[in-house]
């Protein structure tokens, strides 16, 4: 048989969302982001909540999430990213209100608004992008770097007397009594990506029941950053990063 | 006959917010102006007009919830005081950024640092001159009484609105706190999701199919288009300078010597210029009501028909950079001010005067 004889619309199996547009991403190869851009991007356009889906971008290398998900966008400061979404939620309650984050945005600068945005039990969803480096400023040590990680500001790797403890972030948000539901995964094989997914979808889901504020952190790579290949990169993420931030459904209140 | 209660200019500008349709209000407690979130909470708009109010966790948060709500085209303002607005002034620099609409109310207390929380009115530089960083103006705007205070946050909006860029409400401590009679004007309901589709057509309210999406941002890597952007925000600032400048004049007209006074001190001293006008001397006041735009071209005006101008602040002398500015060395400029929560007395202005123009 034939490749064109199975090119039919009946036999499609896979196609790039609706949602994701065709700007080229300024992503490096073997970046998670892409990734996860994709998986909100279905998400959405499965619950067919395009028209009430407001996004927020955060200043990192996601600042430039509203030129690739289809939706309208707020840009925020750096850090202030769940502010925003706070009084567009509460402005707007009948909105789909979600912030996108890296670890300096959110776990840094922004500790913050992150962690009162929680504790107030926003209605909002919060993606967290884990990869324990910062990327768009060349590779310096995020709170989420881990002990022994070099980055440009670690360069003989991360000394906890010098520089302090990697922060686990998403268990400190899963003691707050405003989060619905915390979970931390992965998107570095198809079958984590599905799982990432559903993770999404049940945030997005949950914001609709007003039970208080969803959070998927996705422990993501940097190859760039990291400087390994996006393979070796992948390898070192499951080998290293689990250890310290182990996937899975942290709190879930309905559960 | 329109109704007159008696209260704070704080609580004016509470009373104001729900009665003139804000969407939202986001704050933090601050001296000398809590009574502004304090009232609001008392009063619960949201169970009458719908009117959110939020206590954030700090200013920073809430000048961003402002800027998020802002984005969704509402109708939302905050309030704080001199340290508050320190902290604010990143989140202002990307609400003029992203041209969104927003009212800001400083009621200035004295610094630098902690400072005092006694009235003052030092914030002139900051908030007139830019505060956060990058070519940016806000519009300022100077209550000098309670009723202002209630009447300039519907002023405000509508500034706001026309040129989609924050306005700030330039109060200080003592008209924060006086308590006068206001009179309010009928209820204006909130917008409705249609007005806002109309008014706002750039706001995030969520893509239908059909249009482009809407993104708020104040981001351009690209220098081309960076300077372009200043270079509109400039053909702005242009318009509201050409079209928005407000001020009173009080005995102007035959004035020999000019004070210029905005806020409270304005009020001080048109007393002053009474107790020259006794004496026959020809004192006349200019208050400028917006500081950004200044009534420059008035006082240009002005500065060749007195022999001498004198700056009137709570300060160390900041305005009166500007009105040396205007006055474009036709005239001498003077100075007098206190600082540190002390208040000048018309008698004390009229010494002052005396002195810098040697009539004593």
């Amino acid at each position: 048989m034939e490749n064109l004889d199975i090119m039919k619309p009946e036999n499609i199996v896979y196609k790039k969302p609706a949602l994701l547009t065709d700007n080229i991403m300024h992503y490096c190869p073997g970046c998670s982001h892409g990734t996860v851009h994709k998986l909100i991007a279905e998400v959405i356009e499965e619950m067919g909540i395009q028209d009430r889906t407001i996004g927020v971008s955060p200043v990192g290398c996601s600042v430039f999430a509203y030129n690739y998900i289809d939706i309208d966008w707020q840009e925020a400061a750096h850090g202030r990213a769940p502010a925003l979404a706070t009084a567009a939620k509460r402005l707007c309650p009948d909105k789909y209100v979600f912030t996108y984050q890296g670890d300096g945005d959110l776990a840094s600068i922004g500790t913050a608004e992150i962690i009162h945005a929680c504790s107030r039990g926003e209605n909002i969803v919060v993606i967290f992008i884990n990869n324990g480096i910062y990327g768009m400023t060349g590779g310096q040590m995020a709170p989420t770097t881990l002990l022994g990680m070099k980055t440009s500001t670690t360069p003989y790797g991360r000394d906890p007397k010098l520089n302090g403890f990697p922060l686990k972030i998403t268990e400190m948000l899963a003691a707050l009594d405003g989060t619905a539901y915390i979970t931390r995964q992965s998107v570095h094989t198809a079958a984590a990506a599905r799982k990432a997914k559903n993770a999404i979808r049940k945030g997005f889901e949950y914001s609709a029941k007003n039970i208080g504020l969803s959070f998927i952190e996705i422990v993501s790579t940097c190859n760039s950053g990291w400087k390994l290949s996006p393979v070796e990169a992948n390898k070192w993420m499951t080998e290293h990063m689990f250890a310290k931030y182990p996937v899975g459904d942290i709190k879930d209140v309905l559960k | 006959m329109a109704e007159k209660i008696l209260m704070k200019g704080n609580e004016a500008i509470a009373f104001s917010a729900i009665r003139n349709g804000v969407d939202g209000y986001f704050g933090y407690p601050i001296t000398p102006q809590s009574e502004v979130m304090e009232t609001l909470m008392k009063e619960k708009p949201w169970e009458t007009t719908g009117m959110v109010v939020l206590q954030a966790e700090s200013e920073l948060s809430s000048i961003n919830m402002v800027y998020g709500g802002a984005s969704c085209g509402k109708k939302v303002m905050t309030s704080s005081s001199s340290p508050g607005i320190s902290l604010m002034c990143e989140g202002i620099s990307y609400i003029a950024g992203a041209e969104l609409p927003c009212v800001i109310v400083d009621v200035m207390r004295g610094g630098p640092g902690l400072g005092t929380i006694q009235p003052s009115q030092s914030d002139y530089f900051q908030t007139v001159k830019g505060g956060g960083h990058g070519d940016y103006h806000s519009i300022v705007i100077a209550p000098a009484s309670a009723q202002d205070m209630y009447d300039f946050v519907d002023w405000g909006f509508d500034l706001a609105f026309k040129y989609r860029t924050p306005v700030i409400v330039l109060a200080d401590g003592i008209i924060g706190q006086l308590m006068e009679k206001v009179e309010l004007h009928p209820m204006k309901p909130r917008r409705t999701a249609e007005e806002i589709l109309r008014d706002a057509p750039w706001a995030t309210t969520g893509k239908p199919a059909g249009r482009e999406r809407n993104v708020i941002t104040s981001l351009s890597l690209d220098a081309d288009t960076q300077e372009a952007f200043n270079q509109k925000l400039l053909a702005k600032y242009e318009a509201i300078k050409a079209n928005e400048v407000k001020f009173s004049e009080y005995l102007t007209s035959d004035a020999e010597y000019l004070f210029v006074a905005f806020g409270c001190s304005s009020r001080i001293c048109e007393a002053a210029v009474d107790i020259l006008r006794e004496e026959g001397i020809k004192a006349g006041l200019i208050r400028p009501i917006t500081l950004f735009p200044f009534p420059e071209k008035e006082l240009n005006r002005l500065a060749g028909q007195v022999k001498s101008m004198m700056s009137i602040e709570l300060s160390l002398g900041q305005m009166v950079e500007d009105v040396r500015l205007a006055a474009d060395g036709q005239c001498p400029v003077g100075f007098y001010g206190r600082q540190g929560g002390n208040i000048f007395t018309p008698e004390e202005i009229v010494e002052e005067f005396k002195k810098f123009n040697k009539l004593s």
